[in-house]
């Protein structure tokens, strides 16, 4: 019992600081598996791949995986709940104070600014993973630093460029696959994946 | 109703793969263009409050479409589907194959759906900027948040509350111009 009530507490924890989305939970897991001996980083490292190649939120994933790990299916069970509680009280409060404050000016005004703001967090985001999935440039944050350190590994996946051009076709440009669900591309680029070998094993 | 807000977001739970950017097109197509739920303002609006709230993006904006449909616990089924595919699919592989994420085939797949997904968000990303990036203004907002972004290890937290901020502030030195 002790052990599930901790496993609670320190994914509520996680869910509670962790700002930003999924990734940012990783530093949270690590310290957890560091703290309390359930898990190597090594273990930690494995579960972020897994939980990066199955259907879910990259988040959502880890947390369940983690859970599992330490605790069974009642363990994934608690520490996917406990990372989502702080998430849902807070969006909550957040969700009732708009709806209070929606014909509010300030309120407005200030998701004039915030809108494009959220989209060029998104297209960032987008941007700098098409980059290393296909240019094989990589960008973290290194050290004290404010800058991002770049490093490119020398490798152009063109096979990725000709999908993503593709894909870009189908998707924008033909009147016939335009308004096709997007799991129909996910599930075709999948298969393309395989046959064609895009990860190279 | 809570039945149908647990349905649907399982269903995008299933097919979003990565974090919670990936869920944005499927997100476009189930909540905005099928059961119009939600505009794609508000959803940008609940990206923008999801990045700068804790918690993981995905289930944010889960809660926040499903509170806006049916209140506290509409908030809580939307949550509940999008983890619940995690739950089962993650449960069932780490029983049975260890090195799920070292078949060969696995990675492959993966690599080609990595392609696909920046693709579709970059696609929501241009439909998206066209409802967010309305004047002169917030074309400058947006270039100056993306670049931020992707050149500076700054938390995402800080451009949230700085465009917000600089959204009040120009709106008010309009409305002092106007006068």
């Amino acid at each position: 019992m002790t052990l599930y009530l901790r496993l609670y507490w320190e994914f509520f924890k996680t869910g509670l600081f962790a700002i930003g989305g999924g990734m940012a939970t990783l530093p949270f897991l690590k310290d957890i598996g560091a703290t309390t001996g359930w898990f190597t980083q090594t273990d930690l490292m494995n579960m972020l791949a897994v939980s990066e190649s199955t259907p879910g939120p990259v988040g959502i994933n880890m947390a369940t995986y983690v859970g599992y790990t330490v605790a069974g299916v009642p363990g994934a069970i608690i520490a996917t709940i406990g990372e989502v509680t702080p998430s849902i009280v807070v969006i909550l409060i957040v969700a009732a104070m708009l709806a209070k404050f929606r014909d509010s000016k300030v309120v407005a005004d200030a998701f004039y600014g915030l809108r494009p703001a959220s989209t060029g967090l998104i297209g960032a985001a987008c941007a700098g993973v098409l980059l290393q999935v296909i240019a094989g440039i990589t960008s973290a944050s290194a050290g004290e630093s404010l800058l991002m350190k770049f490093s490119w590994d020398g490798a152009i996946n063109w096979r990725g460029i000709v999908l993503a051009l593709a894909l870009l076709f189908f998707t924008r440009c033909v009147k016939k696959t335009k308004d096709l669900h997007p799991i129909v591309f996910i599930g075709i680029s999948a298969v393309i994946g395989v046959v064609f070998r895009f990860a190279g094993v | 109703m809570l039945w149908e807000l647990f349905l649907t977001f399982a269903k995008i739970g299933v097919m979003t793969f990565g974090g919670g950017m990936a869920m944005l097109p499927i997100l476009e197509r189930e909540i905005v263009q099928n059961k119009k739920w939600a505009t794609e303002e508000e959803l940008v609006d609940y990206f923008a409050i999801g990045q700068c709230t804790p918690g993981i993006i995905a289930v944010n904006t889960a809660t926040f479409i499903g509170q806006k449909k049916k209140g506290v616990l509409g908030g809580i089924a939307a949550t509940l589907g999008v983890v619940f595919p995690s739950l089962i699919i993650i449960t069932v592989l780490a029983g049975l194959i260890t090195n799920f994420a070292h078949l060969a085939w696995v990675q492959n797949a993966f690599a080609g759906i990595q392609v696909c997904v920046c693709v579709l968000i970059l696609n929501a990303v241009l439909k998206l900027l066209k409802k967010s990036v309305v004047d002169k203004r917030t074309a400058v907002i947006f270039a100056l948040v993306l670049l931020g972004s992707m050149l500076l290890s700054v938390s995402p937290v800080w451009f949230v509350l700085l465009s917000a901020l600089s959204g009040i502030v120009l709106k008010a030195l309009e409305g002092r111009e106007a006068k």
